[in-house]
């Protein structure tokens, strides 16, 4: 009866102990769940800037000054056009 | 000592006293009904009413965070992004709270930049609530809180930026400090961009930490994105070309808008002058104004082409009919109308060419009044077209009713009745879709239209093109008009502006057209206001612009040219001697 006992005594002890060591895995996960959710959303944020810097720096009207100031560029006299016709 | 009296505690001489039976029953009595009373107290704080006590727990570590949502962005119909939020935080006080040493106080103006006293101004305030400063990078308010002062706190917002600026400013709109849209797209679609934040209750730890996700009481939504017609670069193309008609012309003000003749979207509307949605401080009316969408004007002769195509569609007339103008005025009632040049005999085609107002007239005066209404209300005239926009303007129609003979003829040439620009220019549509209006739109359509209102016959649509390409070509009233590669077709219109009920000498000069005429693509409208450097017809004026527009549009969208280059080169087959071009460039 006693070794019944003791051995049902220990089970529970275990159990309580396992639920523990769970419940203390669990919220660890969730703190790690939770930071790299907030990286995401970081990363998120990051992205919106990177985009927004990438489109200031291609605004038509830098291109354009660049091409014009810089590489010297400009629309084609319509003389220098070529017109390649498709082929039927 | 012998008469020393024994005292016993049992023999206590009040209990000899019977006592009545009654008493200690009812001493029993009390003690059960305290017991039960404290049970069921028990009972009813646990089980029955146990959400105070539970609550009072839970607020000792549970907490509710608001999960932020973004605002959708927006973007061109090439994916180019045209607005986008990003977050910033702002940061206030509670001034009852705020203790602040002189050094810390200089520290904290520095990163708000401002001085101390506006800084302690702000803080002496009666109110409960102040903020310091809205909308800072999140780095400096990372600094600001790091300083761990007292009763300052910050808070999450956005910030809406615009890469676009002047360009896109009046298409777009912007938003307020709160990130709700207040003009343009940003009010238009609103429902759609605008985040709806989330909020989860949380199990805290004693650091402040988040340890357990008890609940999503409500999902964050970010913001739909939202994807416009507009092309980004036949944007910019219309953006410069107005720019530079305003400084050459010296204009009050100007606006010009494309439409996708295939379609119905909207690739390009741009106003002058402008403003840079990023940085709004002292904005005038002026600037904000959207004259496409919310200015009325009266449109003077771009309106001829709907009555001439109403006079063909009906066969009052053909192309080639003649049509007697000499000799240049015409009394109707007490008042005279007249044309700027003496034209003499002149054929339907030639009417339009050379934009001649008796020609109209006498076109226009075998309608009766209703008919004529019925046109303007098909063509849209009127009528708001509802597409969402803010303060989209109607014009004015006044009802066939109270037309007199001469209101009917000046409104034949566009006098007498106020347009706007984007019904003017949707009007075109009709010509440049073989008679049918389809309705217009502002966000990128997956599939076009089909549901088209049919208002004049695909005939007469075809007889009009001629018409107006006639109009642009050397010999109608405007040559400038002309694209190098492509073939123009298009209206001038130069139309006295009304000041307090008369007509001064000041002009709104305009062109609505489209291209190329062999197969229309774009419709563009132009319309310049009060253009002061001596130029004022709209051939000189606005249809400079309108080329420009058309040129750099459908090189852009890779529309093949209809008409020669001259001279043109052609592409030659492999082996022989590469073109002039690629010689040159090398």
């Amino acid at each position: 009866m006693i070794r019944v006992d003791a051995i049902l005594v220990a089970l529970v002890v275990a159990s309580a102990l396992g639920v523990v060591a769970s419940q203390h895995q669990a919220r660890k996960l969730f703190v790690q769940l939770e930071r790299e959710q907030t990286r995401a959303h970081g990363l998120e944020v990051e992205w919106g800037q990177l985009q927004l810097e990438q489109s200031t720096w291609a605004s038509h009207a830098r291109v354009e000054k660049l091409a014009r100031d810089k590489l010297g560029m400009r629309p084609p006299i319509p003389a220098q056009v070529v017109v390649v016709e498709p082929q039927s | 000592m012998k008469n020393q009296r024994t005292v016993t505690f049992n023999h206590n001489p009040l209990l000899k006293r019977d006592l009545p039976v009654w008493r200690p029953r009812f001493v029993l009595l009390a003690l059960l009904a305290g017991s039960v009373t404290l049970a069921g107290r028990a009972f009813y704080l646990q089980g029955v009413n146990d959400e105070f006590l539970q609550a009072k727990g839970e607020s000792r570590y549970a907490r509710i965070l608001e999960v932020p949502a973004t605002r959708g962005r927006i973007t061109d119909r090439n994916g180019d992004i045209l607005a986008v939020s990003t977050p910033v935080r702002s940061i206030w006080a509670i001034p009852s709270d705020v203790k602040l040493e002189p050094a810390d106080a200089r520290r904290l103006a520095a990163l708000l930049e401002m001085n101390v006293r506006e800084l302690n101004d702000k803080l002496a305030g009666a109110r409960d609530f102040v903020y310091l400063k809205r909308q800072l990078a999140p780095e400096v308010a990372q600094r600001i809180v790091d300083l761990k002062l007292p009763g300052i706190h910050q808070q999450q917002e956005f910030r809406r930026y615009y890469p676009g600026g002047e360009v896109m400013a009046h298409m777009l709109g912007f938003t307020n400090v709160e990130d709700k849209g207040q003009e343009g797209i940003e009010l238009t679609f609103e429902k759609q961009l605008a985040g709806r934040p989330g909020a989860r209750r949380v199990i805290k730890d004693r650091r402040g930490q988040v340890v357990e996700d008890v609940e999503a009481i409500r999902a964050p939504r970010d913001g739909e994105d939202v994807t416009l017609a507009m092309d980004g670069k036949i944007q910019y193309i219309a953006w410069t070309a107005l720019r530079d008609a305003m400084t050459t012309h010296k204009a009050k003000a100007g606006a010009a808008v494309v439409l996708d003749v295939r379609t119905g979207e909207v690739l390009a509307l741009v106003n002058a002058p402008t403003y840079n949605p990023n940085n709004r401080a002292n904005l005038t009316g002026a600037q904000l104004r959207n004259r496409v969408f919310t200015d009325t004007y009266e449109p003077g002769s771009v309106m001829k082409p709907f009555i001439v195509g109403l006079a063909l569609d009906r066969g009052k007339v053909k192309p080639n009919t003649a049509i007697d103008t000499s000799p240049g005025r015409m009394t109707i009632g007490s008042a005279t109308i007249s044309d700027s040049h003496r034209h003499g005999v002149l054929t339907v085609a030639e009417v339009i060419q050379k934009s001649s107002n008796i020609g109209t007239v006498k076109m226009a005066l075998q309608f009766s009044p209703d008919e004529m209404a019925h046109l303007f209300e098909q063509i849209g005239f009127g009528a708001p077209l509802n597409m969402g926009f803010p303060g989209e303007a109607s014009g004015r129609v006044r009802p066939p009713k109270t037309w007199k003979p001469i209101e009917q003829a000046t409104m034949s040439y566009g006098h007498g009745i106020s347009v706007s620009l984007i019904q003017m220019a949707r009007g075109y549509l009709a010509f440049a879709r073989d008679g049918e209006l389809v309705p217009l739109s502002l966000t990128k359509l997956g599939t076009p239209p089909t549901m088209g209102r049919r208002i004049y016959s695909p005939q007469t649509a075809r007889d009009m093109r001629a018409m107006l390409e006639m109009a642009s070509a050397p010999g109608g009233t405007a040559p400038k008009a002309q694209v190098a590669g492509y073939r123009v077709a298009g209206k001038t219109g130069t139309a006295h502006k009304l000041d307090g009920g008369r007509y001064t000498n000041r002009y709104v000069s305009s062109y609505v057209g489209f291209a190329p005429a062999s197969n229309p693509r774009l419709v563009v409208a132009v319309m310049i206001d009060e253009p002061s450097a001596g130029q004022y017809f709209g051939g000189t004026v606005a249809a400079p612009v309108f080329a420009r527009i058309v040129e750099g549009s459908l090189r852009t969208m890779g529309v093949a040219p209809d008409a020669p280059l001259t001279p043109l080169q052609l592409a030659r087959k492999p082996g022989d001697a590469p073109p002039a071009i690629v010689r040159e460039s090398m």
